[in-house]
This record gives C-alpha cells, structure tokens and sequence, in this order.
C-alpha cells in the first residue's frame, strides 16, 4: 500500500506547480489551468485523507469542489472569451482596467 | 441651643457680588457696578455687625454646618463655620476695613478702563478672606488661604500689560506657593495623628496632650510647618520679598490686600492653633525670634526707601513682625489687638498715599511731592493721624496695642523687648520721615508736563486713561474717598481705647485661655505695674525721639540725610538695596532653578529624551513604511505572492515546529 505521505507530496506539489505557474503566467487560460491544477492538487489530499481514516467526507467533499470547479470553468471561460472579443489579447498585464 | 445665624451668608454675599460684576459688568454702566459692589459688600458688613449685635446671647465657640464637603471613612471635613471672639473680631475688621476700601475704590478707580474687573476681584478677595475667618476646619480655612493669594495675585497684576505688575503678582503668588507647602504638609501631620481638621476636635485631642518642653516632637513640627505658611501669607523673613513688589497693584489693593486684612490671615491663622503653639514652646520661639528679627530688619529699610507706597510696604511688613512676636510670646490676644489697630491706621496710612498719589497726579516718589500739606488738607490731617497712631503715641490706636506687645515681650525676654522698642524709635522716625517729605517743605514736583507718568508713576495707568488731565496743581482727592479716610482716622484715634484696663484681652481670653499659660499675666500684673509704666515710658520716648530725629533731618536741615547716607556709604547702600535679599534669593535660588530648568530638565530631559523618544518614534516609522511601502505595487499578482509567501512561511515554521517539538 502506497503510504499517506506520498499522496500529500504530490498533493502539495500539484498545488505548488499552480501558485507558481499562477504567479510567473501572463496567459489567463494558463493562469485558470493553475488555479484548476491547484484545486485538483487539494482534492488529491482529500480523498487521501479520506481513504486513509476510512471517512466518507473527504470523498464528498471532492465531488463538491469538482462541481463548484465547473461552474467556475464556465463562467471563467465565457468570461475570457468576452474579453478575447473585445480586446484580443489573453495576456492580463493588458487586461489590468475594467473599464475600455 | 444656639440660634440659626446663617454665617454663610456672610462669605457668599461678596461672592455674589463677584459673580455679577464679573459677567455682566462690562456692558453695565460704571453706576450699576458700583451699586452691586458696594451692596454685596456692605451687606456683609451689616450681617457680622448683625451678628456682633447678637453675640452676647450665644454659646461659644457658635459652630454651624452648611454642607457636605470630603466624607472618606472617618474623615470629614465640611462647609461648616466657626465663630468665636477671634474669628467676630476678625469678621469686624474685615468687613468694616474692607466695605470702608470698597467706598474709597469708588473714586480711585473711577477712570479706569477695568473698573468692573476691579470691582468683582475685590468682591471675590473679600468671600475667600470670610471664608478664610469663618471656616469650622483646617480645610475650609485652607480654601480661604489659597483664594486670597489668588485674589492678591490677580489684584497684584491687575494692571498686568504693565511688565512689573505682572511679574509682581507672580512673585507674589510663588512665594506664597513656598509657604503654602509648609501648612499642607501641617495639615497632613494633622491628619495622620489626629484623624480630623475639624478645629473644635483637633483642639479637644491635642488639649489633653502635655507641652513638649524637652524634646521636639509632633505638635513642635506642626507648629513651625505652619509657622512656614504663615510667613508666606503674613511676609515674614525669610518669605517677605513679595510683599514690597506687590505695591504694583492699585492703592486700594495695597490697603486693603496687603496691609490690613489678607497679610494678617498668618497671625490669624497662628493665634487660631494657639492650642498646639501652647504646647510646642519651640515652636513659639521660632514664631518670636522671626517676628522679632522680620520686624527690625524690616523697618530699617523703610529708612531708606523713597517710594511713599514701599516704604508702606516695609512697615507693614514690620508691623507684622511684631504680632509674630506677641503670638511667639504667647501674647495672642496682644497679637490681635494690634493685627485690629494696625488694620485701621494701615489701611489709612494706604489710603491717604493713594490720596497723595492721585493728588500729584500718579508720583510715587517722595523726592518729587513735599508741600502738600496746603493743597490737600484733609489727605494731610489723615494720614498725620496714621502716623501718630503707628508712630506709637499716646492715646492713638498704635500705642496701646504696641504697648501691649512690648509688656508682653518684656515679660518674656527683655531681649525682644529691646529689639521692639528700638523698632519702635526706626518706625517713628521713618513715618515722620515720609510725612515730612510728603507734606512739609515745598512742593519739589514742579509744573513739568511729564510728571513721570510712563517711568514711575505706578498708578499711571489710571491717570493716562484720564486723557490729558492736567495736573497743573495737586488736588483734592474727591468726598468719595475722604470719607472712608475721616472714618478710619477716627477709629485709629479711638481704637485703642478698647484696650484700656486690658478689656481687649478679657473679650478674647476665653478664646486663648487653655489653662496651660494661665493666669501669667494676672500674676504680674499688681506686682509689676511700676515696671510696665516705665517701659510704657521709654516706648513713648522713643516715639517721641523718632519724631523729633525725623523733623530735625527732614525738616529742620533737610541737607543734612545725604551727607550722613555718604558718611556710611556701604551701610547704606546695602540697606538702600534691602541687604541684597532679593540678589542673594536670585543668586542661591531663582538662578540655579532656571539654569537647573534650561540645562537639564528643558535642553537635557525635555528635549533630548522626551521630545528625542517621539521624534525617533515618528521618524522610524517613517522609515519602515517607506520601505514597506513597495510591497503595496497595486499588483495584483504580486500580493498574490505575498500571500504564496506568507504562507509558505507559516508551513516553513509548522514544519520546524513540529520537528523540534518532537
């Protein structure tokens, strides 16, 4: 059996690689993939957790982020094609005013 | 039981009048103040003849309760009030002298600017100076003390754009400080061992108490800390100084503060705690070697002072000497009665300066009046009055109640007797001296337009606000003001006839009498009475000689004082700058605080550390933001990995913890 630590690990490692892939991006798909590599590296220590204390929640709890990481993606990608169309660039160091 | 008097009506009438004159005064007419003044203060003045009226019908000591005041634990201290002789003997002088100041103010003060400001500070001297007469505890009586310095500080710089004045009522007000200290570390004493300020009390615990003749102890020590206050308020060495400058403020002030009623509130306050000076022996000597020694040195400056108003002053101040020395022989009623007596011929003796002053048009200097005597008559016959009263002769007001000292001091050491009667022969001769130089003689005024009004005039202020009053000839000064002089003329006449066949003393004796100094005058009285008509002799005979010296030098050969000033040039130069007392206090005293303040506390403490720390404070936070600053770019990702870093450095630190926790 593959112990706990291992999972964590690459949890926290998953979640490492999207701070910094959010921080040093200028693309904002790039940067919404970090942050979704960062939920995903969350959920990894969930159902870690869970699996190793044989608790229900931590799966549950998943299921709920994997929901609301959805919908995020969604609105998140409407979003970035409004502001393709109306600024064609991706790059959010030009995307720094809400206003045109 | 005693009837409901409502002593506290007495005090709160002239507070009322203050109180009115102070707010509403200076959109009234001058009329409508002077109503209110004169009212509030004549009303007090008929309620303690009212209650002098009664007096005889009461059980003494008469004590009332108005109000709460201080109720912690078993202490109490209360507004509460206290009559007995002393204190109705004191209320007299004080109303009667005071409403009489208040009449003459009228006409003094009449063209100055501030007369309402005069009016309601005179009113709030005269509540305080009540309160101080009438209160039932060491506390009220304490409030009382307090308010009239500040009554005598604001009347002091009442004139205050003028520099001297100013500093005048400050210096007043801090020597004050210094004696005020000595009596609130008495009452603390009181306090700590008795539990209680209430006199009635404090008397009854301290009575059973034998007189600490061997050894000093606590009532020694409470005796001379208040000794201290006293020389404060009553201008005793070492704490005299305030006094000569306090003649800055208006005449009527000089009179009424600083000769007849506030400066005797030490005597006053020393006969009131004759029950501990009786037992503490000590203690009375301090209070006879100072009243002794302030009276003598005192009235050898008058000598050489040519200022009518200072050489007032230094005679106050020498007058003042000898009720310490009657209070230090345990003479307290002889005290009394010469703090009653001198209270009237003072207070005329002020009075007809002021007179004189506005006469010559705001000259204070003697050197420029002489021959006044035809151009104010009545100023002249007054103020001759006075000077026979306080010169000590017979039957004037002085010399019953300056004999009456003298026997006492007699019968205590002929030392202090000696000491008084040659004070005796220096007042006289300085009296006839300021009388021959004011009024004898021709007038050395002159018909200049200047008449010094700016540089020496200290009263000034008054005349220029008259705009151009020519002063071509010394006046008349008006009814107003002749008045209360004619009224105290004759009570310096006859005020000391009370004192006759020792009726004075009976009044007060069961005020003083504590069984413990009994009877020592009775004892002596048959037995000695030959001694006592001798030394009455030889003190009119230094009267007399005084007299006859002043007339000779300043009448007679008035080229003659210059000449024997020369002969003892250093002798009289150091009396001319009243032996240096004031340099010697600057040098020892005043300079070492100031340079001690500068140096240390303001450059040193103040500035370098206190003012350095918040400065340094300031400035390093400054510093810090200004770098720290940077962090808030308005970057979005940035703060994100401000946060990415933070919380790195929280992992950073579990994990450490965790490890060496384990």
């Amino acid at each position: 059996m593959v112990p706990l630590s291992y999972y964590l690990l690459l949890s926290g490692f998953l979640f490492a690689c999207g701070v910094v892939g959010f921080l040093i991006k200028r693309n904002i798909i790039t940067i919404f993939m970090s942050i979704e590599l960062m939920l995903n590296g969350v959920n990894l220590s969930f159902v870690a957790f869970a699996a190793h204390w044989h608790a229900l929640a931590g799966q549950v709890f998943v299921f709920f982020v994997m929901v609301v990481a959805a919908a995020e993606a969604a609105v998140g990608l409407a979003i970035i094609i409004a502001v393709y169309r109306t600024r064609e660039t991706l790059n959010v160091d030009q995307v720094n005013l809400l206003k045109l | 039981m005693n009837p409901m008097l409502n002593l506290w009506l007495i005090p709160i009438l002239p507070l009322a009048g203050a109180a009115i004159n102070g707010t509403l005064g200076k959109k009234s007419s001058r009329q409508a103040v002077t109503t209110i003044a004169l009212f509030f203060s004549g009303a007090a003045f008929a309620m303690a003849l009212w209650v002098a009226m009664r007096f005889s019908s009461l059980s003494l000591p008469y004590t009332e309760f108005f109000a709460h005041w201080i109720r912690s634990g078993s202490f109490t201290a209360d507004f509460a009030f206290y009559l007995d002789q002393l204190s109705l003997v004191m209320l007299l002088v004080v109303t009667g002298v005071g409403f009489l100041i208040h009449i003459y103010s009228v006409g003094y003060m009449w063209d100055d600017p501030s007369y309402y400001r005069f009016f309601s500070y005179l009113n709030l001297f005269m509540f305080f100076m009540l309160t101080l007469i009438l209160a039932g505890n060491y506390l009220l009586m304490f409030i009382g003390w307090e308010g009239v310095g500040l009554a005598s500080y604001l009347l002091i710089g009442f004139w205050f754009t003028k520099d001297s004045a100013a500093s005048a009522g400050k210096k007043a007000f801090i020597v004050n400080r210094i004696g005020d200290f000595g009596f609130l570390i008495a009452l603390f004493l009181l306090i700590q061992h008795f539990g209680t300020l209430n006199f009635g009390q404090v008397f009854s615990a301290v009575s059973p108490l034998p007189a600490e003749t061997a050894s000093a102890g606590l009532l020694t020590a409470i005796g001379i800390l208040l000794m201290v206050g006293a020389c404060g308020k009553s201008a005793q060495i070492p704490l005299y100084i305030w006094l000569p400058d306090a003649m800055e403020g208006p005449t009527p002030v000089s009179a009424l503060i600083h000769a007849a009623t506030m400066v005797t509130a030490g005597v006053y306050m020393v006969s009131r705690s004759h029950v501990i000076f009786q037992r503490a022996p000590m203690a009375l000597t301090v209070v006879a070697i100072i009243g002794t020694l302030t009276a003598f040195f005192a009235a050898t400056i008058g000598i050489t002072q040519t200022d009518i108003k200072k050489v007032l002053a230094y005679s106050t101040v020498s007058q003042l000497g000898y009720m310490f020395m009657a209070c230090g022989v345990g003479a307290f009623s002889a005290g009394i009665f010469h703090l009653m007596t001198h209270a009237f011929f003072k207070g005329l003796l002020f009075l007809a300066a002021g007179s004189v002053i506005h006469a010559v048009g705001g000259e204070q200097d003697m050197r420029k009046m002489g021959g006044l005597r035809s151009y104010i008559p009545w100023t002249f016959l007054t103020m001759g009055i006075a000077t026979l009263a306080i010169a000590g002769v017979p039957p004037l007001a002085g010399f019953w109640s300056k004999d009456e000292i003298l026997w006492k001091a007699y019968q205590a050491s002929p030392v202090y007797w000696a000491v008084g009667v040659i004070t005796a022969f220096i007042t006289s001769f300085y009296m006839f001296r300021l009388l021959y130089m004011t009024f004898f003689g021709d007038y050395r005024g002159g018909q200049k337009d200047a008449h010094g009004h700016a540089s020496h005039g200290h009263d000034a202020h008054k005349h220029d606000a008259q705009g151009g009053h020519g002063h071509g000839e010394p006046h008349e000064s008006p009814m107003v003001m002749l008045v209360p002089l004619m009224i105290l003329a004759v009570l310096s006449l006859v005020g000391g006839l009370v004192g006759i066949g020792n009726r004075f003393e009976h009044f007060l004796a069961p005020v003083f009498d504590s069984g413990l100094i009994a009877g020592s005058s009775e004892a002596l009285e048959g037995a000695s009475h030959a001694t006592e008509l001798l030394l009455m002799g030889i003190s009119v005979l230094a009267a007399f000689s005084g007299w006859f010296l002043a007339y000779f030098l300043y009448n007679q050969r008035p080229e003659l004082p210059p000449k024997i000033a020369n002969g003892l040039n250093g002798l009289y130069e150091t009396v001319v700058h009243k032996y240096y007392v004031d340099e010697i206090y600057a040098a020892v005293f005043v300079k070492p605080l100031i340079e001690g303040s500068t140096r240390i506390l303001w450059q040193g403490v103040d500035r370098n550390v206190i003012d350095a720390a918040v400065n340094e404070a300031g400035d390093g936070a400054k510093h810090i933001s200004d770098e720290v600053r940077h962090m808030q770019s308005g970057n979005i990702r940035s703060y994100a990995g401000w946060v990415a870093a933070g919380s790195a450095a929280v992992i950073g630190f579990m994990v450490w913890a965790w490890t060496v926790g384990r």
